[in-house]
């Protein structure tokens, strides 16, 4: 799909913010405070790190996949397990080097992701969310039936495999936190790049009228496909960066509906659906709450559902819709102004 | 009305029907537009109007030959290849993005990346109040603007065949005249028009000829200067002397 800008405008396009350029300074003291945290940080801190890059990540796929393709799925847990178990599997028992097994974890989920989008691109709005839930439990079902993975126990990466990754436990965790780190900033970027593009600004029209944009020639079905897959293909890289950090892996912790997507949800309805900065402040206030709420038990689960009921209802746009209606500011401008 | 009408059909349908599962919207249309033309089709609510255009611009399936242009059939296309073909549309009620700012609901309508003479400073020069408010989200704008940016969008794919739904939808009479008075200007440039509408007199003043649609047959075909109130009366709906 190509898009033609024409020549000798009267006019400058211009795409960046004063809002988006503060941000991007604030970006980099940020990134570069993340590169070096091993380094002033302590393993707790890295730790903690890890967890907000995936959850970001997962959150961003997430949100393009509902807040931008209208593909309201509860079922990406489905690739969070395809993703981990495709990395264990290949790591202990094909010898695939770990850091080949990671990308390669994204792209056998990608492929698994061809026939299950088959299955539930028969179905749409309320349908099509069950529908992925139902496909999750599935393979859920499914992977606790397979004795060589250890049935519904699950497995642990072979300590052969461990250490072939690094010797040293630091190091190891080291190079788990810059792949974690990677893994945030790389999705962001290529969801920024993505939305930047001409495929976005088909992406948005569809989310906002299917028709006009049919009528207008943008490939709808192709298009909702190419966000599955896409968002599939990160989410099995994410799976198995999880569970490579976690060292074992369960049917019911790899396809969990509570642990995955419903913290998913919540991190994309609190912070903003349909923008990149929503998942980035979503992901913030999860951590801040559940930190706060650390304590509370089962109360915890309570208040954070009391918290999304409150938002949907009081301010469906997220706290980042709330900031940028009434401050008009864009942090990644994906839009374009014209001077 | 145009002045570059050539007899020679760019567009026909041959027997065609449309489905919305069981029930049936279209009977056997025989249609068809000659090059340069300005074509009007009128006819009351639920008369087939919009499933036509739909069925045109691939958002409905038909049989393959049942639509064909430029002698190519194009029933069974997709709404992007029929886009590419050359014809556009501007859909009933304007359907902007309202997450794109008007410039964006402009530049949507030339993904499908044919070339011609539209492009944005063309449709500046033709709704030279879409290039003040081209910054501007699409919703902001009142309903007249709308549907200049719902037109220049379709006229950003370059059509050689424009289909407009219902333009004058919801829109004061002043703000008609105004959408209307660009039409000329659109023909000029070699595009061959459909305008779909439910006003009977904006209908005839525009085109070169006349299709009346009821209960998704064609009731009634001519060019407006031959036919008599009485049989455009009966042939809208079905009545004698229903409108004086």
């Amino acid at each position: 799909m190509t898009s033609k800008i024409p020549e000798s405008l009267p006019f400058s396009i211009v795409r960046s913010t004063f809002a988006s350029k503060v941000a991007f300074l604030g970006f980099i003291v940020v990134f570069i405070a993340a590169v070096t945290l091993p380094w002033w940080g302590g393993r707790a801190d890295m730790r903690l790190v890890v967890e907000f890059c995936y959850y970001l990540a997962l959150a961003q796929l997430w949100n393009l996949l509902a807040g931008y393709g209208g593909l309201v799925s509860i079922g990406q847990q489905a690739f969070i397990g395809l993703g981990g178990y495709a990395f264990f599997m290949m790591a202990a028992f094909f010898d695939v080097p770990p850091l080949l097994a990671i990308f390669l974890s994204g792209v056998v989920t990608m492929l698994f992701a061809i026939p299950t989008a088959f299955l539930v691109f028969r179905l749409s709005g309320a349908y099509f969310a069950i529908g992925t839930w139902v496909v999750a439990e599935v393979y859920r079902l499914s992977f606790a039936q397979v004795s060589t993975l250890g049935g519904g126990s699950g497995m642990s990466l072979p300590i052969s495999v461990v250490k072939s990754i690094s010797a040293s436990k630091l190091e190891r965790e080291i190079l788990i936190y810059f792949l974690a780190l990677l893994l945030a900033m790389g999705v962001v970027t290529a969801l920024y790049v993505l939305l930047r593009s001409s495929w976005g600004l088909a992406l948005t029209a569809i989310r906002d009228s299917e028709a006009a944009a049919e009528s207008l020639g943008v490939k709808k079905q192709m298009t909702k496909y190419a966000v599955y897959l896409f968002a599939a293909f990160g989410t099995g890289l994410c799976g198995a960066i999880i569970f490579l950090n976690k060292l074992r892996i369960s049917p019911d912790s790899a396809f969990s509906v509570s642990d995955w997507t419903a913290n998913i949800i919540f991190i994309v309805v609190i912070g903003g659906i349909g923008t990149l900065e929503g998942p980035i402040i979503g992901t913030l206030v999860f951590f801040i709450l559940r930190g706060v709420l650390a304590d509370f038990g089962a109360w915890y689960m309570i208040f954070l559902g009391i918290v999304a009921v409150v938002v949907m209802l009081k301010a469906p746009q997220g706290v980042w819709g709330l900031v940028a209606k009434r401050y008009g500011i864009q942090l990644f401008p994906v839009g374009r102004k014209l001077m | 009305m145009s002045n570059h009408v050539l007899n020679q059909p760019i567009l026909y349908t041959q027997k065609l029907t449309a489905f919305y599962g069981d029930f049936q919207a279209l009977f056997g249309i025989e249609f068809h537009l000659n090059i340069g033309e300005t074509v009007a089709i009128i006819g009351s609510n639920g008369a087939g109007k919009t499933t036509f255009l739909r069925s045109i611009t691939g958002l409905l399936c038909n049989e393959p030959s049942s639509v064909k242009f430029s002698g190519q059939p194009i029933g069974a296309s997709s709404p992007d290849e029929i886009v590419k073909l050359g014809i556009a549309m501007v859909p009933e009620g304007r359907q902007l993005f309202p997450s794109l700012s008007v410039e964006e609901n402009l530049r949507m309508g030339s993904l499908s990346g044919r070339s011609g003479q539209w492009d944005l400073r063309n449709i500046y020069e033709l709704f030279p109040v879409l290039k003040e408010r081209r910054h501007h989200g699409s919703m902001d704008l009142s309903g007249g603007q709308q549907q200049m940016v719902a037109i220049g969008r379709a006229l950003m794919a370059n059509p050689s065949i424009l289909l407009c739904d219902e333009i004058s939808l919801g829109l004061a009479p002043i703000i008609i005249k105004d959408i209307y008075r660009a039409l000329p200007a659109i023909c000029s440039e070699g595009v061959t028009v459909v305008v779909v509408e439910q006003d009977i007199r904006q209908a005839m003043a525009v085109s070169d000829r006349v299709y009346c649609f009821q209960e998704g047959r064609i009731s009634l075909e001519g060019r407006p200067d031959e036919l008599t109130t009485e049989a455009i009366t009966h042939a809208y709906f079905g009545l004698e002397d229903a409108v004086s």
